[in-house]
């Protein structure tokens, strides 16, 4: 029997995907863990590995297909002994909806899709995707569990505003239970829309620009922030620090630093936001509609500039790290997330994030909150500056950083405390010893 | 020697270890486990399995004594207590075997010796005197665990024994004594007095089978009561004598105390984790009564390195072990759909004669934790299948929540019940309500028909009694 490749899921919230590149084309022998293609999420570029041993037989989806549902078949590997003959009685479970392609046409290549392959005999009649109980507002089969439909049903929850937490995203007692009672489907599903109200199209003439698709990772940054203003009242808090002293610091250790270890000035950064969370712990919260959840451990994030985006991996427990393995953490995050190599685990929450502007020569500015976090600092340049000391004027190093605060987590007073205890340490490095 | 360096290094081979080392080479990474003994750990070579092998001969020999009411004759029935333990090891060895096959077909490297942890993503491994160093980026301790001894009652493996011991009998003992009546305490009070052995159990709380519905336990001291085994509840061995070849037990009881003479003694009063020479404090790793502790994700407090099973504390079931390795597998490897355990899904079973077996919340517990509940029983008497089998006692007793429907708990006592209770172990995965299990077609004759009967009887419909 020929063997169904599938769209793997790569992360815990990934529904669909694009498929960036086959890597086999069809006839070639594949074995096991040989990198059959690349799929492209919002977030990474994963290779697939093949699982099983045959012969691709047939690529059902194009390369640059976007919005490739999870776990539909992309493939069929033939298996040993088999010919293309084997796959006329075969059919590859044709059950997923038709995905867009990439290029910026509309859906009507659906059927072209489906009728495509001339090996491929006219599957199954189309009505069978039709038949199931509960639908999506466009008319898509939702899967919840018996117990999580009762629940729904007795809480006025309609399930098509929910996302399941349970295999293949099927909707559990949990996700019932969490969700706020009298819950609706939202017209458009999946938050705000991305369009914006005024088409740009209608400003420019044809010609004088390059239309260039979003990737995922574009669509995914566009949707996230854009939530996150609207829905969570910043407000900012500016400091100057003085690094002098910090720099001598790093300058002293990084030349007795083992071999491998160079300390940056952000490094320094981070533990200090992990001990000043620590020492002002109601920052390190993320609000959850009727209760905050008050978090155990510094975990810092690290907003790193990716080729076209970014990505804010977590150095998790910073507070329980010395100064050396964040160092080597950091640096490893942000290689693998320069790679789209890293786990979903290794950027998903964290309570506090760090963005750093000052290579760039930026003195100070202000950065967006990244929910379920409450708080952001943005860095900018350690220059020097005239300064008044006593009465003296003297020339120092300065750094401007800006937190952005979320004020249904944290109010102004706390904030203010929180980057009082970040100065601290950050003036006085030694500090963070103890 | 270069230094070998894997993406997961697995300490201890037993149900936990080993399914972890395949599921972490399954999702691609370099795997390698490590084992002082032999592959399979505990659950092959001394648990769930070579006493199953006993178990079985004690069904068969029980069956044989009752060939008369099934229109058959035997005569001088007879058993051969060494054949009996013999082939019981054979089964071990035999999935021992099985188990050297399963790493080599998943690429899974064995390292014979004893692991600690030496540093940040290093583990050490002594064989003979010699040490090796290998790298890790992940470490998952599956190092099981061992009989928890009560002091001035340490097992000596002559006239005391523990589970170890009394897989092994040199000869089968006229008496016994057994503390503790959780499932390994009755299952070898069921296999010893199959055989003749006057038995007698003593438990400090105030039931047998104190994890288990409070019906089932009832019910099962009856049966147990029924095949001759004494039982003592509220009863605590104060100290033993021992003598030449039998041990005096001294038990405090409601009634006062009580000395009880016995050829051997079973102590099966619990476990503890096997954390010691581990180098597991220097690592930063918390351990508390005797077990590891971790979290949700069965991850320690040292980044990197994951504690399973056994280990990590109750259920101590193998299945439960499986389970987590899987889990800290996936998680390793960053898999979508990983879940933490959720307890109320884990079944444990008992494969004294009668069987016992449950999922979820006990009546009392799923009161205690606020829901109204509807209950349903279906005694075997009326079961036809049960009848033919000559199988009629015990019963199935489902637990439902009232408002929702939810299957919160399934209780069962009686033949084959450890085989039935994984149906409503699906049930509860799938978060049926009582509506499907009703709405389900249950094969006639069976068995499995009572656990329909059961739902039915929960919401007053029964059809069958």
């Amino acid at each position: 029997m020929p063997i169904p490749v599938t769209m793997p899921a790569l992360s815990p919230t990934m529904e669909e995907g694009t498929l960036a590149k086959w890597s086999v084309k069809e006839g070639d022998k594949v074995g096991p863990g040989d990198v059959i293609a690349e799929i492209e999420t919002d977030k990474a570029t994963m290779e697939v590995e093949a699982v099983d041993e045959g012969t691709v037989g047939q690529l059902l989806v194009d390369e640059g297909t976007e919005g490739v549902p999870v776990n539909k078949v992309i493939a069929v590997l033939l298996e040993e002994g088999e010919d293309k003959s084997a796959l006329d009685n075969f059919d590859p479970e044709a059950a997923s909806p038709a995905p867009k392609k990439a290029d910026g046409k509309k859906s009507e290549q659906k059927e072209e899709k489906e009728a495509k392959p001339e090996e491929k005999p006219a599957a199954k009649p189309a009505a069978k995707k039709e038949e199931a109980a509960p639908g999506k507002p466009d008319g898509k089969r939702i899967f919840a569990s018996p117990l999580a439909k009762r629940i729904a049903e007795d809480k006025s929850i309609d399930l098509a505003a929910l996302s399941g937490s349970g295999p293949r995203g099927r909707i559990v007692k949990k996700d019932v239970e969490e969700a706020k009672p009298g819950t609706k489907a939202a017209a458009s599903a999946g938050g705000p829309s991305l369009a914006p109200s005024l088409d740009p199209r209608a400003f420019f003439e044809d010609g004088t620009y390059d239309e260039v698709p979003m990737d995922k990772m574009r669509k995914t940054i566009a949707k996230r922030l854009t939530q996150s203003k609207q829905e969570i009242p910043h407000y900012y808090l500016t400091v100057d620090c003085e690094i002098d002293e910090l720099l001598r610091v790093r300058k002293e250790l990084n030349e007795r630093a083992p071999e491998g270890v160079k300390l940056s000035v952000n490094d320094f950064l981070i533990r200090a936001a992990a001990l000043a969370l620590k020492k002002v712990p109601e920052v390190n919260a993320s609000f959850a509609g009727d209760s905050l959840l008050m978090h155990k451990h510094a975990n810092v994030g690290i907003a790193v500039a990716i080729e076209g985006g970014l990505i804010t991996p977590i150095i998790g427990k910073a507070d329980e790290k010395g100064l050396a393995a964040i160092s080597t953490e950091a640096k490893d995050l942000a290689a693998r997330a320069r790679e789209r190599k890293l786990k979903p685990q290794e950027y998903e929450g964290g309570g506090f994030s760090i963005s750093n502007l000052g290579m760039y020569g930026i003195k100070n500015f202000t950065a967006v909150i990244n929910p379920p976090q409450s708080a952001i600092l943005a860095v900018g340049a350690g220059e020097k500056r005239a300064v008044v000391k006593g009465d003296e004027l003297v020339a120092a190093t300065m750094m401007t950083c800006t937190m952005s605060c979320d004020h249904r987590v944290i109010d102004g007073a706390l904030g203010a405390r929180f980057l009082e205890a970040f100065k601290g340490f950050v003036e006085f490095p030694a500090t963070m010893l103890m | 020697m270069a230094e070998q360096s894997f993406d997961v290094v697995i300490i201890g081979s037993g149900p936990g270890g080993y399914i972890a080392a395949v599921r972490a080479s399954q999702l691609g990474l370099k795997t390698a486990i490590v084992e002082r003994d032999k592959l399979g750990g505990i659950c092959l070579n001394w648990g769930c399995i070579p006493t199953k092998a006993l178990l079985r001969s004690a069904e068969v020999y029980m069956l044989m004594e009752k060939a008369e009411e099934f229109g058959l004759s035997a005569e001088k029935i007879g058993f051969d207590g060494k054949k009996i333990v013999e082939r019981s090891r054979k089964v071990a060895d035999k999935l021992s075997n099985g188990i050297q096959f399963l790493m080599k077909k998943n690429k899974v490297s064995v390292i014979d010796g004893t692991a600690k942890l030496a540093g940040k993503g290093l583990v050490e491994v002594e064989k003979d005197g010699k040490t090796e160093k290998i790298k890790a980026k992940n470490i998952i301790l599956a190092t099981g665990a061992r009989a928890r001894e009560l002091k001035g009652m340490e097992a000596d493996g002559e006239l005391i024994w523990t589970y170890k011991h009394a897989m092994t009998p040199k000869e089968m003992p006229k008496s016994l004594l057994v503390i503790g009546s959780g499932a390994i305490g009755m299952e070898f009070a069921s296999f010893y007095r199959s055989f003749g052995a006057d038995v007698t159990v003593v438990e400090v709380l105030d039931r047998i089978l104190p994890v288990e519905d409070e019906e089932i336990s009832k019910q099962a001291e009856r049966a147990f009561k029924k095949r001759g085994i004494k039982i003592i509840t509220g009863g605590q061995v104060q100290k033993l004598d021992k003598g030449k070849n039998n041990v005096t037990a001294h038990v405090k009881t409601k009634k006062g105390t009580e000395e009880i003479t016995v050829d051997r003694v079973i102590s099966a009063v619990g476990i503890t984790g096997n954390v010691e020479n581990l180098g597991l404090e220097d690592m930063g790793i918390k351990i508390e009564k005797g077990h590891v502790m971790v979290d949700k994700w069965c991850e320690t407090a040292a980044q990197g390195i994951y504690a399973i099973g056994d280990l990590v504390g109750a259920p101590w079931l193998a299945h439960k072990a499986s389970h987590e390795g899987v889990l800290a597998a996936e998680r390793i490897a960053g898999v979508k759909d990983a879940h933490p355990l959720d307890v109320t899904k884990v079944p444990g079973c008992t494969y004294s004669h009668p069987q016992v077996a449950s999922v979820g919340l006990t009546e009392a517990k799923a009161k205690e934790a606020g829901y109204k509940v509807k209950v349903g029983r279906a005694p075997f008497q009326a079961n036809g299948k049960a009848i033919a089998l000559g199988e009629t006692d015990g019963f199935i007793k489902t637990v439902f929540d009232e408002k929702t429907g939810e299957l919160l708990g399934a209780h069962m006592i009686g033949p084959e019940v450890t085989e039935l209770i994984q149906g409503y172990v699906v049930a509860r995965q799938l978060e049926t309500t009582e509506a499907d299990l009703m709405a389900a077609i249950f094969p006639h004759p069976t068995l499995s028909e009572h656990m329909h009967e059961s739902v039915l009887d929960a919401f007053g419909r029964p059809l069958n009694f």
